[in-house]
């Protein structure tokens, strides 16, 4: 299956945390649009108001770090981001973005070179990420073989009923 | 070569003879547990799974303590989620609200996690038993909903930096301060991906309930885990709590390490982690040079620093003592069992005495849910484990991480301070 993600960037700098994505104080609800209303709320409350349907995320280091509120991935999901590159993830966020079908990739030249704005496509099945605004490319890291599997399935609920 | 504590765990638990560090394994779980806030969503996962029920009803445990006792009806809506998923699944580790406790506190305390376990736990400060030589680590929701299915759980194998601790910390210095330093030592991601391996003979110098605070906080260096070898403190708590056996795992001698550290526990200071990280750090010496910082609110609780050491020493600080007027002092016990022990030490009575707010256990203020949310341009200083910027309250509200003894000397003086200024 191919997979291609392109879209304007929201860029955002180190150890942007699960806090922020989604604030706890939204957390006594489960429901992906409710939470995605309020989505990078305390970080930019522009965010919600200006993202489309396909946009991408860029962050720098420890992108997800603090609590494993898997929330914040689906958060991130539901408002419509199609993929979210950084220098690197925290390793909860990463395990649930991969496990909830957000695709994730970790490209730091990326993280650094590309700009707010800026239009971005990724290809996920090179691993080549293109900043179609600067006409830059990038090779980010490569999924292992077992993580790809779940990502072919869209996550891991399918990844597993697949082998029953 | 050798292995690290971390992956001879990890290796048993694959069934292989030796793991490497970057290796992809799957790992039989003895334990997967939830709470109020992730396993609603695992629950939903869970039912999507063309499984039959869970892998085995006596390795979950269901904690509904974050925004527990129901904070409105949205929460109670997820309690109600997870009671009705218990009773419906027969899951033995289910704790209504009365016997329920802040979960990291409460699964050692119930002999639920023992050393060379492998448990994981959608909750990210799972790590904290470490402590007890088990492998554990903080995974999300769909993780715990595929470990409830088939209990088991992918894993990389990861790298470790070795903590070599030596002396012995001084008055005043517990596991908070030893954790906060080694954060603002490396950084919120100096362990990303990697384990945390506590070794030496500094290690006897510290109580469970320090090494239960400092594996607790791995996370917060992006560690995966956070682990102490089983000694004779160890051995001790489990004869007092669990009865299941277990299996005690060392590191090899010739095991590599990516990084070693040596802390010298006896040179250590009351650490204080600012606002909005808990790599901000500063010892309470460089705090007595700065300006004032007076807090709006006192924090005494949390998986981190809500056990019996805990309060024992904040009532030590409080004895005798009344907090400062218009500002709100807020100590939770962990779990029922200390809140009991509390009580029973007059710590309860000393708490009271001085102006406390004292709370039935839960996450509540940590996460900023409720029981001690910061309004605008509030501050607070919190036994807790983080500081980011919303995190207790308003966007424009702060959070200071620091131990039971500061937290409570604070309380006293309206600003951060350390006890011995009280002395």
């Amino acid at each position: 299956m191919s997979m291609n993600a392109k879209g304007t960037v929201f860029k955002y700098g180190d150890n942007v945390d699960t806090d922020v994505i989604i604030p706890a104080r939204y957390l006594n609800s489960s429901d992906p649009v409710e939470l995605a209303m309020h989505c990078m709320e305390d970080i930019d409350t522009e965010f919600v108001k200006k993202v489309q349907k396909g946009d991408i995320i860029v962050a720098n280091k420890n992108f997800g770090c603090g609590s494993s509120r898997e929330h914040a991935p689906i958060s991130i999901k539901a408002s419509g981001v199609s993929c979210v590159i950084a220098e690197t993830f925290a390793r909860i966020f990463y395990r649930n973005a991969i496990n909830i079908g957000l695709p994730i990739i970790e490209c730091p030249e990326a993280a650094k070179a590309i700009d707010a704005g800026d239009v971005v496509e990724v290809n996920f099945d090179t691993g080549v990420i293109t900043d179609v605004t600067k006409n830059l490319t990038f090779k980010g890291q490569a999924f292992p073989e077992f993580m790809q599997k779940i990502i072919a399935c869209e996550g891991l609920v399918n990844y597993i009923n697949s082998k029953q | 070569m050798g292995m690290t504590m971390t992956q001879k765990i990890l290796a048993a638990a694959a069934g292989l003879p030796e793991v490497k560090a970057g290796q992809l394994i799957m790992a039989k779980l003895d334990l997967v547990l939830g709470n109020d806030i992730t396993s609603p969503v695992a629950i939903k996962e869970l039912d999507k799974m063309k499984v039959n029920g869970v892998f085995n009803k006596d390795k979950i445990a269901l904690v509904p303590d974050h925004f527990a006792p129901n904070k409105d009806i949205k929460s109670a809506e997820h309690c109600k989620c997870v009671r009705e998923f218990a009773r419906r699944n027969e899951i033995t580790n289910y704790f209504e609200m009365g016997d329920m406790g802040i979960e990291h506190a409460l699964l050692p305390e119930k002999g639920l996690t023992v050393p060379g376990d492998v448990i994981i736990g959608a909750d990210s400060h799972t790590c904290t038993y470490g402590a007890l030589g088990a492998f554990s680590t903080g995974v999300g929701s769909t993780d715990m909903a595929a470990g409830m299915a088939t209990g088991e759980a992918w894993f990389k194998v990861p790298s470790a930096i070795k903590f070599n601790l030596i002396g012995k910390p001084s008055k005043w210095v517990s596991g908070k301060d030893v954790i906060l330093h080694i954060i603002g030592m490396i950084g919120v991601d100096g362990a990303l991906y990697r384990s945390m391996e506590f070794a030496g003979p500094g290690v006897a110098e510290l109580s469970m309930d320090d090494r239960f605070t400092i594996s607790n906080m791995a996370i917060e260096a992006g560690g995966k885990n956070g682990i102490f070898p089983v000694d004779e403190k160890t051995v001790e708590y489990l004869n007092e709590h669990a009865t299941r056996s277990y299996k005690v795992f060392e590191a090899d001698a010739d095991a590599e390490y990516d990084e070693e550290y040596t802390i010298d526990l006896s040179a250590l200071r009351p650490t204080v982690a600012f606002p909005h990280l808990p790599e901000n750090t500063h010892t309470i010496d460089e705090i007595h040079d700065m300006e004032p910082i007076y807090v709006d609110q006192v924090v005494i609780g949390s998986c981190t620093n809500g056990r019996i050491d805990d309060l024992r020493i904040a009532a030590k600080v409080l004895k005798g003592r009344h907090k400062t007027p218009d500002m709100r002092l807020i100590v939770i016990p962990a779990t029922q069992d200390i809140y009991m022990q509390a009580i029973e030490e007059g710590l309860v009575k000393t708490f009271i005495e001085a102006g406390a707010v004292v709370s039935t256990p839960t996450c509540g203020p940590c996460l900023g849910g409720y029981m001690g949310v910061l309004a605008k341009g509030e501050r607070c200083i919190s036994t807790t484990n983080r500081n980011f910027v919303g995190r207790m309250g308003h966007v424009d509200s702060e959070v200071y991480l620091a131990s039971p003894a500061v937290a409570a000397a604070s309380a006293v003086t309206g600003k951060i301070s350390c006890p011995c200024e009280l002395d």
